[in-house]
């Protein structure tokens, strides 16, 4: 069954000079119960923009949101306070999202409040429970943030989004800020949780190797654009797109002898976007059409599953 | 004291406290011309503590070196004057960090920047010096450096600003660089064109260079030899390949066996149980212990020595 469609959202910002900055574009996909979605690109691509404006926590400029059917971004106050409950967020930062003057016990339960779910001493039951599912320790509820380090803030983010056993939850960077040795608690975590309580999820991610591992499909992005959409084991071995294919050989890997990389330059001003294709600056196959006319996402091979915006396939 | 010329840098035995809590604990390590050495390991480790140290740039108070030695080309750096450090910093030993921008100065152009660090350390005149920066700016790759050079800062990129560092880090030839985390703030397409302008560099220069990092692919494909540090030690160091392929010490098995990359997608991740101990809060024996799977009696106790053969570590229960 089908989650979330996600039908042409863009979202531009007024950017310096009267100029438009087009953080997404005509973004496209679909989540399906239980499936987690990995959402990757360079810093800038639009990932965050795209993963908030699903929720609504920016309003999207253009664009439809489908949830279980029915297309949230018209809906008003009240109606998206009861959708919200199922659409949850965890950020990058869980030191900037949790409010250092609550105790870990009333951050993790306030979500309850807010929806006024359960008596107080149904809502504390719901607490410690959630505090054991993420593997902190029970006296975790009376203690503030501040005593937590980076991975156990983490958890106590994850508990805070669990609270109202959501369908669907955005991980924005979940584990980007954290070492190697706690990034990999925080992955097996969020996979036994996503497993256990059947979650969907959007897994924002700049690290390829982090998406790799934990997701059923793979979306590529580069100037707020989905260049390649695939299974994440086909994206893998077999990437289609060129800048897939340059992302991949980028990544550093232990044991592999390097291979030079073959992209030159950064990626451009999303406010100032390159014709065509926006990718055709710095790409290794650049055509003359690619310089004229944007490729749009398909499907080019019925064996392999996925889609590609790329004129290198045009039949 | 001299010492044998093998090594351009050697740290020996190196204790830093900050306040009362030690931060580095009896740390050595020595870089030889022409390499590039990798230091690896998580965050509060002490890479930059270190970094700062060789070049005694540490801030103290509230630092302190209890004691020690950092042998630059045979002479202890330790041991010299603000005056005599100042030759040496910016023109035989350069650094440059994470964040660009909080080393470059946002009101001066790109240029004069680098012109200052010329004038600085070399006989030379302005105009002399200003075609220098355009030299080195275009040795960066930095498209237009006729151009470049009236840049400001914030006018760049994050990875033609720390093209731009490296520039300003090359102004006078130095025989060591030491990079801090040089990529970590940029986006992996251009984090490889950095480190692989840093390898042409050295290759070319035969400037040693001193790459720290917390991402073990970095090191595993750009430098020759590493060393992996933990609570205020190295604790392992060998060739990459070896180092690699057959750790030793027990903490970069796991961390080597945790990365994703390492992994079979959906699979659960070997993970180390516990967080990395800030200062203060290391345990006695080995750093490493309580997240250990194989610890023992001795480990709680005391610290095995380095020693120095071609493969070093501190473990009790090495792998086999
Ligand atoms: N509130 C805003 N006002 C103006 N521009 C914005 C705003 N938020 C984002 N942008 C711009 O939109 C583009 C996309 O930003 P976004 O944060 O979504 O990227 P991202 O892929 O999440 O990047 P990162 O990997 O750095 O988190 C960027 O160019 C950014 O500067
Ligand atoms: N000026 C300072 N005052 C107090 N404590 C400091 C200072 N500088 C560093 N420390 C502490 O010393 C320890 C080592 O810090 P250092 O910056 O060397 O770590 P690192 O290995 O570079 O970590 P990272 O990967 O996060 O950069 C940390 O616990 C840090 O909090
Ligand atoms: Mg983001
Ligand atoms: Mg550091």
């Amino acid at each position: 069954m089908t989650l979330l469609e996600v039908n042409n959202i863009s979202k531009t910002f007024p950017g310096r000079n009267g100029a438009i900055v087009r953080a997404v574009s005509d973004v496209s996909f679909c989540v399906e119960d239980g499936e987690v979605l990995g959402v990757v690109g360079e810093s800038g691509c639009g990932k965050s923009t795209l993963g908030r404006s699903l929720l609504r926590l920016i309003e999207p400029s253009a664009g439809e949101v489908l949830y279980e059917g029915r297309d949230i971004i018209g809906l008003n106050r009240k109606d998206m306070k009861s959708v919200r409950r199922d659409l949850q967020i965890i950020f990058q930062d869980p030191f900037g999202s949790l409010n250092p003057r609550h105790k870990v016990g009333h951050l993790i339960g306030e979500p309850l409040d807010v929806h006024d779910i359960g008596s107080r001493t149904q809502r504390l039951e719901k607490v410690k429970e959630l505090v054991e599912i993420v593997g902190l320790p029970q006296n975790a509820i009376d203690r503030y943030p501040h005593e937590f380090s980076g991975g156990q803030r983490q958890r106590i983010a994850i508990a805070r989004a669990l609270a109202l056993d959501p369908k669907l939850i955005v991980a924005d960077e979940a584990v980007s800020a954290l070492d190697v040795s706690i990034q990999s608690q925080i992955i097996n975590l969020i996979a036994k949780l996503q497993k256990r309580l059947s979650l969907s999820i959007i897994f924002i991610s700049h690290d390829l190797s982090v998406i790799r591992h934990v997701s059923d499909r793979i979306a590529v992005m580069y100037l707020g654009r989905i260049v390649e959409i695939g299974p994440t084991e086909r994206v893998m071995a077999n990437p289609r797109h060129p800048y897939t294919h340059s992302l991949l050989s980028a990544i550093p890997r232990v044991g592999e002898k390097k291979s030079r990389s073959n992209l030159s330059g950064e990626v451009p001003d999303p406010s100032d976007p390159p014709s065509g294709c926006a990718f055709h600056s710095r790409c290794p196959k650049v055509m003359d059409i690619c310089k004229q006319v944007r490729p749009k996402l398909m499907t080019h091979f019925t064996d392999v599953g996925g889609e590609v915006a790329c004129h290198l396939f045009d039949k | 004291m001299r010492l044998a010329p093998a090594s351009l840098l050697s740290i020996q035995d190196l204790w830093i406290d900050v306040g009362s809590r030690p931060v580095i604990e009896g740390l050595s390590l020595s870089v030889k011309p022409g390499e590039m050495l990798g230091l690896v390991g998580e965050s509060g480790c002490g890479k930059s503590v270190t970094a700062l140290a060789i070049a005694r740039l540490l801030d103290e108070p509230p630092m302190r070196i209890r004691k020690g030695h950092v042998f630059f080309d045979g002479e202890d750096v330790l041991a010299k004057s603000e005056r005599e450090l100042e030759q040496l910093r910016g023109n035989r030993i350069a650094m440059i960090f994470q964040e660009p921008m909080t080393s470059l100065n946002p009101v001066f152009t790109v240029g004069d920047q680098i012109a200052e660090v010329v004038l600085l350390h070399r006989q030379s005149d302005k105009t002399a010096a200003n075609k220098r920066a355009i030299e080195l700016l275009s040795r960066v790759g930095i498209p237009a450096p006729e151009q470049a050079v009236q840049k400001y800062p914030h006018e760049m990129s994050g990875g033609q600003r720390q093209r731009a560092m490296i520039a300003i880090a090359l102004a006078c030839d130095p025989e060591l660089l030491i990079a801090d985390e040089p990529t970590t703030a940029l986006d992996v397409t251009v984090q490889a064109q950095i480190l692989e302008l840093l390898d042409d560099l050295r290759q070319e220069t035969g400037m040693a260079v001193l790459l720290i990092t917390h991402d073990l692919g970095v090191v595993s494909q750009y430098c020759a030899r590493v060393a992996v540090m933990y609570g205020g030690r190295v604790v392992e160091e060998a060739l990459a390949d070896e180092l690699f392929s057959k750790p030793k010490h027990r903490y970069t098995e796991a961390l080597l066996k945790t990365i994703p990359a390492s992994n079979q997608p959906g699979t659960e991740l070997p993970a180390i149980p516990g967080t990395v101990p800030p200062p203060g809060a290391r345990p006695k024996g080995c750093a490493f212990h309580p997240r250990c799977a194989v610890a023992t009696e001795i480990c709680l106790s005391s610290m095995p020595e380095l020693i120095n053969q071609t493969h070093s570590f501190r473990c009790w229960n090495p792998v086999e």
